[in-house]
């Protein structure tokens, strides 16, 4: 039993953590964040030259081949970073249609999502209608069809775009007809796309810890770090407990979706509600920490909370998921 | 990352599975009493001449040298079969690694082997009527006096002491150091007249825990464990060991409890109300989160050596939980669930001790703070 990274995989972690951080100043976030488009294509250029959108893809089809422990490594790394990519939507895209897609889907759309250069996005909620990350730019657009899914290029569908608080992500309205339906189960790849959430949750959750301790280092009160109260330093304890669980939570259900499918619908509801509910309570008690700062436009805490408002929507909220879970723990109806 | 065990870790947890098959002694009697002591007394042998008394024991010292993990299964397996405890825990899980660690030859030639088999039961005397939390404030004297020294004072929450032949006992030696340096391990007899045991009733009604009240107790030189004045660094010792790798076999028992809370709800027609599935679902992911922590923690401390965050936080989710799962029972066993001798409600009074024993939720969010979160003390 090793609940570790392995060295390769914490190679991934600290090439990501480099990268973005490099890339996703916050200053840069914020300018794409006010911007009309918030993806920048030179950094998906490079973040495709290192493997990325196809990291948990087969290597048949151009991916990486490896898992989706490695796919979740990347997420939470770019949630740290609160990248605005259409990473996740393309990742989910392409495990869909890995998963379910025919020969010819599977040969017509994975090498492009898999390089990065014919991107794929994928419904993330039908309420209150099918929405969709990232579909601009991208060419192929999966969405649910009854129990399954259905390929759409994008061309043929009309994309209204959805203006949510969070602006780090674009989001669109879709309709669009028949398609073009993918003939496998799809249950397991929208576990996965759960799971990708909420590792990507646990990183800006993360983030805002990060930013809400060093903060409490430095801010002085009464004439001391507001960090040293009791008050302020158990709130900031229980953010990490939060953080924590929710981490252990998240792997645990990559570890599934790649080694032990099984488990995968219970690991993927309980990891998607806990890291949701972590990332919503940690950036909200992160900006209590900063106070009145925290409240501005100006201080970066905002496009937190907003993010991890908006993925706590997507893929089920953490309600339902728990409604999944007592159902799977035998509470079923 | 790989969470399934290794075929060298599978056969180590079948060939536990299958002991506590052959040999699991029962239920429990219960009750707290003489009778529930025995049967635990004599649970222990069994195990003890199996091998298991000493599970995380060095090999020379009568233990089993097995790894963290080793460890950690063979507290599920035990939660998993509900098996009783064994009579002696606090001289396993503290006493003996603190001689192990700290004592000398003979301590170790005179003590181990009578807590391995039971024969001798430890308690332990930290806590003061003073000094809670703040275990370095604590006031029992000990004076030098003939070869060894006499200790005075009075020690509260010692499990144990009625039944107990020796006591881990830190007293003040020298009382003009400053509060840490001052303190001394001893190990006490506690057969003399001037130990007296009172029992301490608690809130459930049984009185698991006592009071002792010392009177010029007397403790030969060669009972002191480290040396003299290094008392708080000894001390520290067990309370690590009494946190360490207690995890996974936490999350099982809070497990088979919830898997008794599910069983309630649907005799009680409550499995469809949505409030009650919600809870029930929090329960599920903090037990969950809670051991799989454990995990993240066992295998960082395999492989550095120290527990990573997550570890700090593991005792934080086991009594919120316990409290929480309690507390639901008590909404889906309605009055039922609180007549005085319903197991429920004896949970429930008893898991109101879950975030004070064993360092009080306030005193490890400060820790957590301070120690992993690098946030600067009040203090």
């Amino acid at each position: 039993m090793d609940f570790d990274f392995s060295d390769e995989q914490r190679e991934i972690k600290s090439t990501a953590r480099e990268f973005l951080a490099a890339r996703f100043k916050p200053e840069k976030v914020r300018e794409l964040a006010e911007s009309d488009s918030p993806y920048d294509d030179s950094i998906w250029k490079e973040m495709s030259e290192l493997g990325w959108p196809g990291i948990a893809l087969p290597e048949d089809h151009g991916g990486q081949g490896l898992g989706v422990v490695e796919l979740v490594i990347l997420l939470e790394e770019s949630g740290y970073a609160l990248a605005p990519s259409p990473l996740i939507s393309n990742a989910y895209a392409g495990a869909v249609i890995a998963a379910a897609g025919s020969d010819e889907q599977r040969a017509r759309w994975l090498p492009g999502i898999a390089s990065g250069g014919e991107r794929g996005a994928a419904e993330l909620t039908t309420q209150p209608a099918p929405i969709v990350g990232a579909a601009a730019g991208s060419a192929v657009l999966v969405l649910a069809d009854g129990e399954g899914a259905k390929l759409v290029p994008t061309g043929e569908a009309e994309l209204e775009r959805l203006e949510l608080i969070d602006s780090t992500r674009a989001y669109f309205k879709v309709s669009a007809g028949a398609g073009d339906p993918v003939p496998g189960e799809i249950a397991a790849a929208v576990d996965t796309g759960k799971v990708a959430l909420a590792a990507e949750s646990v990183g800006v959750a993360q983030r805002a810890l990060d930013m809400a301790v060093s903060y409490a280092k430095e801010r002085e009160q009464f004439g001391r770090p507001i960090g040293a109260y009791q008050a302020v330093s158990h709130r900031l304890a229980d953010m990490l407990w939060d953080v924590e669980e929710a981490r252990s939570l998240a792997y645990y259900a990559a570890w599934c979706a790649d080694a032990q499918p099984e488990s995968l619908p219970l690991a993927a509801s309980m990891a998607k509600a806990r890291a949701s509910d972590a990332a919503n309570a940690v950036t909200h008690d992160a900006i209590q920490t900063f106070g009145g700062i925290g409240f501005t436009w100006e201080h970066d805490v905002h496009f937190f909370l907003k993010r991890a408002r908006v993925s706590a929507q997507l893929l089920g909220s953490p309600v339902q998921h728990r409604d999944r879970v007592a159902d799977l723990v035998g509470l079923g109806t | 990352m790989d969470l399934t065990l290794t075929p060298e870790e599978q056969a180590f947890r079948d060939e536990v599975r299958g002991w506590i098959a052959d040999n699991h002694p029962g239920p429990s009697p219960g009750g707290g009493d003489q009778a529930q002591f025995e049967f635990e007394r004599e649970w222990q042998r069994k195990m003890h001449a199996a091998g298991w008394a000493g599970i995380s024991w060095p090999k020379e010292y009568g233990g089993r040298g097995a790894t963290l993990i080793e460890q950690s299964i063979f507290g599920e397996e035990l939660a998993r079969a509900r098996a009783p405890r064994p009579a002696n825990v606090l001289g396993l899980v503290m006493g003996g690694p603190v001689v192990i660690a700290h004592g000398t030859e003979e301590q170790k030639e005179r003590f181990l082997e009578p807590i391995l088999s039971a024969e001798e039961i430890w308690c332990q005397g930290f806590s003061e009527p003073e000094s809670g939390s703040d275990l370095a404030s604590l006031k029992t004297k000990a004076v030098p006096d003939d070869g060894g020294f006499r200790i005075t004072g009075q020690k509260v929450w010692t499990t144990f002491a009625h039944e107990a032949k020796w006591c881990m006992l830190v007293a003040r030696t020298d009382p003009e150091a400053p509060k840490h340096k001052g303190l001394t391990y001893f190990l006490m007899d506690m057969e003399q007249d001037e130990v007296e045991v009172r029992p301490l009733r608690q809130i459930t009604g049984e009185a698991e825990f006592n009071e002792l009240f010392i009177e010029g107790a007397y403790v030969p030189e060669e009972n002191v464990v480290g040396a003299v004045g290094n008392g708080w660094m000894v001390a520290i010792t067990t309370l690590m060991n009494e946190r360490a790798g207690l995890g996974a076999s936490a999350a099982l028992g809070l497990a088979n409890a919830l898997d008794e809370l599910i069983g309630l709800a649907q005799e009680r027609g409550r499995a469809a109300d949505p409030l009650i599935r919600d809870k029930v679902a929090r329960l599920k992911i903090g037990i969950e989160g809670l051991r799989l922590g454990a995990m993240r923690s066992l295998s960082a401390t395999m492989k550095v050596g120290t527990p990573g965050p997550e570890g700090s936080i593991a005792k934080l989710q086991w009594s919120s939980t316990n409290q929480a799962l309690t507390e639901l029972a008590l909404e889906v066993g309605g009055l039922d669930a609180l007549e005085s001798d319903s197991l429920w409600a004896y949970r429930f009074l008893r898991s109101r001790a879950n975030s004070i024993e064993g360092g009080t939720s306030d005193v490890l969010r400060n820790i957590v703070a301070e120690r992993v979160l690098g946030l600067p003390k009040l203090r």
